[in-house]
């Protein structure tokens, strides 16, 4: 079958009711796709499928026949995201952070705090609590002024004393 | 100019952002098979018969007859078998492994287990069997009682908790040519599992090695029950002579592996009318479940902690953890400590209500101070910091202002101010004696430590402290993949004791490694001289002393402290009590890295408001039955409150850098703030998880000033 995986055409021959997750991690050798809980909770397997964040463990392989799917692979590990993950904490065990980045891409850029926690509420992490995911998110877009609503002086202001 | 203190981007953090990092189930080996544990599904009882209902061709089956060495999960008392013989203890426990190359064919095979039930106990107050008991005795209690003005009693309890690292568990395990086995798996603990599998195989320690893979949280889930999966995958590999990788899902992570232990403490304390603590008398239970596994240390840090940060002349704490059918309960950030404190922290509420008193007033009077005893004896030094958080806390969060102004509302703040002792209990770390090592190489040095980077940033912290001890750039200090062949015994990833106590022993390598150069960098002696290695061995700090057989002394080397202030705002339609707000002020010593430091307090505290609010483990018959994260829910971003953290130095003198421990403390707080945000509301609630219907049942606060003005919601009894 034949769809666009992170940018290439290719043509996997898998069952058509294999889950995409399968299909991402075993057929194309992609194992950045994490699975968490395989029914749709944790977020951990999410993938872009056209631009849109889906569960790769609910979907079958024949759903994105011709689709545009992106894997955390498909970014260039040097995305403002991914960098801001690294240097702001938002990554800690890692598992979740693949779905993570790529939910959090498909905020566009600059989310205001209310649409990051809204499009952020289906991929869980129990590593961080959040906050550090919200100011890796914030930092990334942070090159110029004005990230939509930031609330601000309430995340990352105190230093130690 | 150093690097410790500052916040460098963590060592393994670009593989994990660019999906690269490799968990265990990302590994596939030529010749692989999949491995599958069949469990009992009764809580107790006697297995009768064992019937194989499908095709067994190309199939590996094994059960306890199979095992070469110990049928045993080698810990502390050794009595959890790794495959049952004959005696069912608890729901899920292993009976038989399978092994299959194609995962279908392995998941549909029917194996049937018949059984001669026996009657399980599920309720630990009925259990008969004490497991463990400790008790901690300070003064006399009838001095204590015969001076307090008021004395007030309370039961408290909590509920069991399931880790949810976001990987499950997982273990590949790979006979070697020499007879020997490896297995590599997610783990806290390696060589927890390294003793487990020579136990287990009858193998000596040469023949056995155990390396980390990258292991997707642990939060205490991955310190025992490693080394039962771990010989799982060996004896199946051992049977086989092939790689097998056993990988649970998440339902059976969650219906098969360890939980917080749930707990019931009573308090019965004395007070003077002037708010003075006289006499403080515990009584802690744990339920253990079916084996021993670590409750004997989850009760003794439980029963350390419990008396909370205060002085008090007279205290007796008396704590025992039951068996009873259940699946062990077992290692979970705080380990007893998040369920005595929370205990505590609620009672001092109820005191001051009692007394007429403002709930921060009656810590300041006594909150322990140094030079202070706490309920072992032991005299704090300059490192206690209750007071310091405290007011910071209060001050920080607007909580006199709030306290007032939203008293008979829907809205609520509470504080907890809590400790937590960093590092193994008593002379556990003496015991121990743990060793690190430093290797110079070519591009600078090696770090060789047993403690696995679980998210929490092991690798860049250590790395810290040696790059800053030697005098050398943070990029040439590289931290070496935690494997029993290669590293030394630096003890198991737990108990807030990976920066302090394992971080202090390399700053020592560092320090001697330095000596040894002679003023060349180390990349310069590796060329000149070839590599030299430095191990170094715990030393305890000076002074401390610990009476094991009468829990007398200095129980922990130091604490960290911390207080936690929540804000909650009440449903009054469905009785959510949902969390807006957390201010955490912490002290561990110094922050070594200030963006990693502050994701463990926020992480844990995340963790201790879903303990407080809203993860339920749903016990029937002995088993969990919402073993799914669709039922048993932990905070998303939208349950998360927001978490102004604060980072309050006080260096310790015996930490590297000044560092103390940091992982555990932030899950004790949350939870008694909440509460008692939740009672500032109007509502009297003794436990967690406080779900609606636990609100909605709650008796009204006494004091009639702070009840709720509406009254159309309040409950009926």
């Amino acid at each position: 079958m034949i769809f666009t995986l992170n940018g290439k055409e290719v043509d996997v021959a898998a069952h058509p009711m294999k889950r995409l997750l399968d299909v991402l991690r075993e057929e194309c050798g992609l194992t950045g796709t994490k699975e968490g809980c395989g029914e749709g909770e944790c977020g951990a397997c999410t993938v872009l499928v056209d631009d849109e964040p889906v569960c790769a463990c609910l979907v079958p392989f024949a759903q994105v026949h011709g689709a545009d799917v992106m894997t955390i692979e498909g970014l260039a590990g040097d995305h403002p995201l991914q960098t801001a993950f690294v240097n702001e904490g938002g990554a800690q065990c890692g598992m979740c952070t693949p779905g993570m980045i790529l939910a959090a891409a498909a905020l566009g850029p600059k989310p205001s705090l209310e649409k990051v926690r809204t499009g952020l509420a289906g991929n869980l992490c129990r590593c961080t609590g959040y906050e550090a995911i919200y100011r890796s998110i914030r930092a990334a877009y942070e090159n110029g002024k004005g990230v939509g609503e930031w609330e601000s002086g309430s995340v990352g202001e105190e230093k130690p004393a | 100019v150093g690097v410790v203190g500052t916040s460098p981007p963590r060592k393994d953090g670009a593989a994990k952002v660019g999906g690269t990092a490799m968990y265990v189930d990302d590994i596939t080996l030529p010749g692989m098979l999949h491995g599958r544990t069949i469990r009992s599904t009764i809580p107790a009882g006697r297995i009768t018969n064992i019937r194989f209902d499908f095709d067994t061709t190309g199939f590996t089956i094994l059960d306890y007859r199979d095992i070469p060495g110990k049928n045993v999960v080698a810990l502390i008392a050794d009595d959890q078998p790794c495959l049952v013989e004959q005696n069912v203890r608890h729901v899920a426990e292993p009976i038989v492994l399978l092994a299959h190359e194609d995962r279908e064919k392995l998941l549909a095979a029917n194996v049937v287990i018949e059984y001669e039930r026996a009657e399980p106990v599920l309720d630990p107050l009925r259990s008969q069997q004490v497991l463990k008991h400790i008790l901690i005795e300070k003064g006399r209690m009838s001095q204590g009682f015969a001076a307090a003005d008021l004395v007030l009693e309370g039961e408290y309890r909590t509920g069991s908790q399931e880790h949810v690292y976001i990987e499950t568990n997982g273990f590949i395990a790979v006979p070697e040519p020499n007879g020997g086995m490896t297995v590599h798996g997610s783990l806290q603990c390696p060589f927890y599992v390294h003793k487990a599998l020579t136990h287990l195989l009858g193998m000596p320690d040469e023949l056995v090695r155990v390396v980390q893979t990258e292991p997707g949280g642990g939060f205490g889930g991955k310190e025992e029950y490693p080394s039962m999966i771990a010989g799982h995958a060996a004896l199946l590999a051992k049977k086989s002579g092939r790689p097998v990788k056993v990988v649970y899902d998440r339902a059976e992570d969650m219906w098969a592996t360890t939980k917080r232990h749930p707990s019931i403490v009573r308090h019965r304390t004395g007070v003077t009318k002037s708010g003075k603590l006289v006499a403080m008398e515990v009584e802690v239970i744990l339920d253990g479940g079916a084996y021993v596994t670590l409750s004997p240390v989850v009760l003794s840090r439980g029963c350390i902690h419990a008396a909370g940060p205060y002085r008090c002349p007279n205290v007796k704490i008396d704590g025992r953890a039951v068996f009873t059918n259940t699946n062990p309960n077992g290692a979970f950030r705080g380990f007893g400590a998040p369920q005595t404190e929370f205990a505590v922290e609620v009672h001092m509420d109820r005191i001051a209500d009692a007394l007429g008193m403002d709930a921060v007033r009656l810590r300041m009077i006594n909150a322990l101070k140094p030079g202070d005893a706490t309920a072992t004896g032991q005299k704090l030094g300059p490192d206690c910091s209750a007071l310091m958080v405290l007011k910071e806390a209060v001050k920080r969060s607007g909580y006199k202002r709030k306290r007032e102004a939203w008293r008979g509302t829907g809205r609520g703040i509470g504080l907890a101010l809590f400790y937590h002792g960093s590092g193994f209990t008593g002379a556990g770390e003496v015991r121990l004696a743990s060793k690190c090592s430093l290797a110079t190489t070519e591009r600078g040095v090696k770090i060789l430590v047993a403690s696995t980077e679980i998210g929490q940033g092991t690798r860049t912290m250590h790395a810290q402290i040696v790059a800053d001890t030697l005098g050398v750039p943070f990029d040439q200090v590289e931290v070496a993949v935690p494997d029993t062949a290669v590293v030394p015994d630096s003890g198991p990833t737990v108990a807030s004791r990976t920066c302090m106590v394992v971080g202090r022993i390399l700053e020592r390598c560092a320090i001697a490694l330095k000596e040894q150069l002679g003023g060349l960098t180390p990349a310069e002696h590796f060329r000149r001289n070839g590599a030299i290695v430095i191990t170094k061995q715990y030393e305890p700090p000076p002074g401390i002393v610990w009476d094991e057989e009468h829990y007398r002394g200095d129980a922990y080397a130091t604490y960290s402290w911390a207080c936690d202030v929540a804000e909650v705002e009440l449903d009054p339609d469905t009785y959510e009590a949902r969390t807006t707000k957390m201010t955490v002020v912490h002290e561990f010593g110094r922050p070594i890295h200030p963006v990693l430091a502050r994701g463990q307090i926020e992480g844990g505290t995340a963790q201790g408001v879903g303990f407080a609010l809203i993860e339920h483990v749903v016990m029937k018959d002995g088993a969990m039955v919402n073993a799914q994260l669709t039922n048993y829910t932990i905070p998303t971003t939208l349950d998360t409150p927001r978490i102004n953290t604060i980072m309050l130095e006080n260096r310790y003198p015996y930490g590297p850098f000044g560092a103390k421990g940091v992982g555990e403390i932030p899950m004790d707080g949350p939870a008694p703030a909440i509460v008692n945000a939740i009672r500032h509301i109007g509502l009297d609630v003794r436990e967690v998880p406080a779900l609606p219907e636990v609100l909605m049942h709650a008796r009204i606060v006494a004091r009639q000033s702070d009840a709720p003005r509406t009254t159309h919601h309040a409950p009926s009894r």
